[in-house]
């Protein structure tokens, strides 16, 4: 199987459904012949032109609300957001309009669109350009959540969520283009709601998101040098959350931690520990985990910002302790 | 398209108009007489901004309607007893009694929905207009709008765009001289056509209360819009009776009866039309007395049925969150 980047992999995603269905289209800032700050999107207006890749002025909340609209009148667009930190921005136009349609005409209208946009720190961009804000729109009933983590994620997501008849947002994590997986070259598509058990293990189940799958499996990879048998799962989507696998692990290993780059407070690890701490209790030797990012907003400093998320040998850390039978609490 | 001049034309703009008021005088004594839950905004006065634009309308033409939506929705089609189930919460109603008053639509009259957050649907309506433009259905949007929400950024922005790619979109602010609770004159700096101008936008006052003067310049510019010659912007001079929502009664802090009776005596669109209608030998008074009253059992007959009518189910509540993908 050949290895692409995460970049290609959402571009081939999107060629691939914009071929297939003529009601798709991308809108957004620099999406037509700049392809992007971060130049996933390269190419694409020469196959599809400047009506189906459409630039738009820097007004967030103008194309987002433009979208919605056509969504809501027989077009699939997928309306690229460069920054997640501009989620802010358009907060009316998707939890307020997208996000309620269907539900407040009583099932006869309906938003298939798609937003992606993209998390992560440590990239030295500080407060404004590094959150990972997927927490906010996974609160919100009506829109869906993926988060993929790795390039095969990042393509068979993007293909589902541009099918899907509702309002889906992708959060790619922005330190992640360039880095190479296994994509097959036929077709594909990653269903919402079903998790991936990325390795199996024993005594204690890592659950981690996004970039935090990388984070899980290097600590799960440390810990089994130590004799520390630990399962790595990644939820694939939040919204919906497929909570059946997670349970079923939890059961198994007694031990979770959830990790996640969104802060930690009132945050996506707090809800999937709350979660597995109302239904697999009497499963548990310890309270679950959660490993979010610091309650802070993201400092410029690198000396300051890679402490901010968690790491593998903070994950390894905790897990240890929870395995060793010491009743912690989270960082 | 030709300014209309058949009877049938006007008789069906008269019948449209004095069906909204209809409408809200019953929607207005559900509220007064506790028989409807939460509370409403009234169209009443403004009927001849919605029957002079939907009038030059093709069903499959969209719109999107405000928070004071009811004459929007009227005017594009809908019918009486599944507006007043929505308003009151029923099964039958335009949105299985999940939207109300403030978010009922009518998607198969083209009626993409109120928006209770002014100017949430500047996006929206540009949007169909786009949707229009990139399947070539020739179909316009147009968005309904008050003079309060000109004050929201969205409308700047969707505009520079909606005349960037010249798209078939109609941005009608109704200008009912009030901004909730506060004249218009303290909210609005400058003119709101110049607004629209800056854009390259052509722009249009029009007075609000003269259904015909509403519905020739509307025909006019639906046709140019159609051919890519749009968007454009349409300032009507309304006014609205009742006060911000039915619960705003005692508003003399904020304008005066005189102005109140002034416009209800001398500027209403139903009886100055009635007027030029018997006047031109058009139709008799009689008959425009019996059109009225042939609808105001209509309205009563639906708000009766409505009040009988069945809530949804319980189990309807978490029922279309989420719109259902087809089988794979």
């Amino acid at each position: 199987m050949r290895e692409i980047t995460l970049s290609k992999a959402v571009n081939e995603a999107i060629a691939e459904e914009m071929r297939r269905d003529p009601t798709t289209f991308l809108i957004g800032e620099d999406v037509a012949e700049a392809g992007t700050p971060f130049k996933v999107l390269s190419g694409l207006v020469e196959e599809f032109g400047t009506e189906r890749v459409i630039d738009t002025p820097i007004a967030e909340p103008g194309f987002m609300g433009i979208a919605v609209g056509a969504a809501l009148t027989g077009s699939r667009p997928i309306v690229d957001l460069m920054f997640g930190d501009f989620i802010f921005l358009i907060m009316d136009q998707l939890c307020n309009q997208a996000a309620k349609a269907c539900y407040m005409s009583g099932g006869k209208l309906n938003v298939p669109l798609v937003l992606r946009t993209n998390l992560g720190a440590t990239r030295r961009s500080a407060a404004q350009h590094s959150q990972s804000l997927h927490a906010l729109v996974a609160h919100i009933p009506g829109l869906k959540v993926a988060l993929p983590s790795s390039a095969y994620e990042a393509k068979g997501l993007m293909k589902t969520a541009i099918r899907d008849n509702n309002p889906v947002v992708i959060f790619e994590d922005k330190l992640m283009y360039q880095e190479k997986a296994l994509v097959p070259e036929e077709e594909f598509l990653i269903p919402f709601g079903e998790a991936n058990v990325k390795r199996e293990g024993t005594d204690i189940t890592l659950i981690g998101t996004s970039s935090m799958v990388q984070v899980a499996e290097a600590a799960a990879e440390q810990l089994a040098s130590e004799g520390i048998s630990a399962e790595v799962i990644d939820p694939r989507t939040i919204v919906p959350l497929d909570e059946a696998t997670l349970l079923e692990s939890v059961r198994k290993t007694s031990r979770a931690i959830v990790i996640d780059e969104g802060h930690q407070s009132f945050g996506t690890t707090a809800e999937i520990a709350s979660r597995l701490n109302e239904k697999a209790f009497y499963h548990l030797d310890a309270p679950v985990l959660r490993m979010g990012a610091m309650d802070v907003p993201v400092p410029f400093s690198p000396a300051l910002e890679d402490i901010t998320v968690p790491t593998a040998e903070g994950v390894a850390d905790n897990a240890r302790k929870l395995c060793a039978g010491e009743m912690i609490h989270a960082a | 398209m030709a300014k209309k001049t058949n009877t049938e034309d006007y008789l069906r703009m008269y019948r449209q108009m004095v069906r909204i008021r209809a409408f809200e005088d019953n929607a207005n004594q559900l509220y007064l007489s506790a028989k409807m839950p939460g509370l409403t905004h009234m169209y009443s006065g403004q009927e001849a901004v919605a029957v002079g634009i939907c009038d030059a309308l093709e069903a499959t033409d969209k719109i999107t309607s405000t928070h004071r939506g009811h004459g929007h929705c009227v005017a594009k089609g809908a019918e009486f007893k599944q507006m007043f189930c929505e308003l009151l919460g029923k099964e039958e109603g335009y949105c299985r009694g999940k939207g109300g008053s403030m978010h009922i639509a009518d998607q198969e009259n083209g009626n993409l929905g109120a928006n209770a957050i002014v100017g949430g649907s500047m996006g929206i309506a540009t949007g169909a207009a786009l949707s229009a433009k990139l399947a070539k259905t020739g179909d316009v949007a147009v968005c309904f709008f008050g003079d309060g929400a000109t004050a929201q950024g969205l409308w700047y922005e969707v505009m520079n765009m909606a005349a960037l790619w010249h798209l078939p979109v109609i941005y009608a602010c109704e200008n009912n001289g009030y901004s909730e609770y506060t004249r218009t004159d303290e909210i609005a700096a400058g003119s709101l056509t110049a607004r629209a101008e800056a854009f390259g936008i052509e722009a249009h006052k029009v007075d609000g209360q003269d259904v015909l003067a509403v519905n020739e310049l509307t025909e006019r510019l639906i046709a140019r819009a159609r051919k890519g010659e749009g968007p454009f912007f349409l300032e009507l001079a309304t006014y609205r009776y009742h006060g911000h929502h039915v619960g705003d009664i005692n508003r003399e802090y904020y304008r005066s009866k005189d102005e109140e009776s002034e416009w209800k005596e001398n500027r209403d669109p139903i009886l100055n039309f009635g007027v030029w209608l018997t006047g031109e030998g058009i139709v008799s008074e009689e008959e425009l007395a019996e059109i009225r009253a042939g609808i105001r059992a209509d309205a009563e007959a639906a708000v009766a049925y409505a009040l009988e009518a069945a809530y949804p189910d319980v189990s309807e509540v978490d029922m279309h969150v989420y719109a259902p993908n087809d089988a794979a």
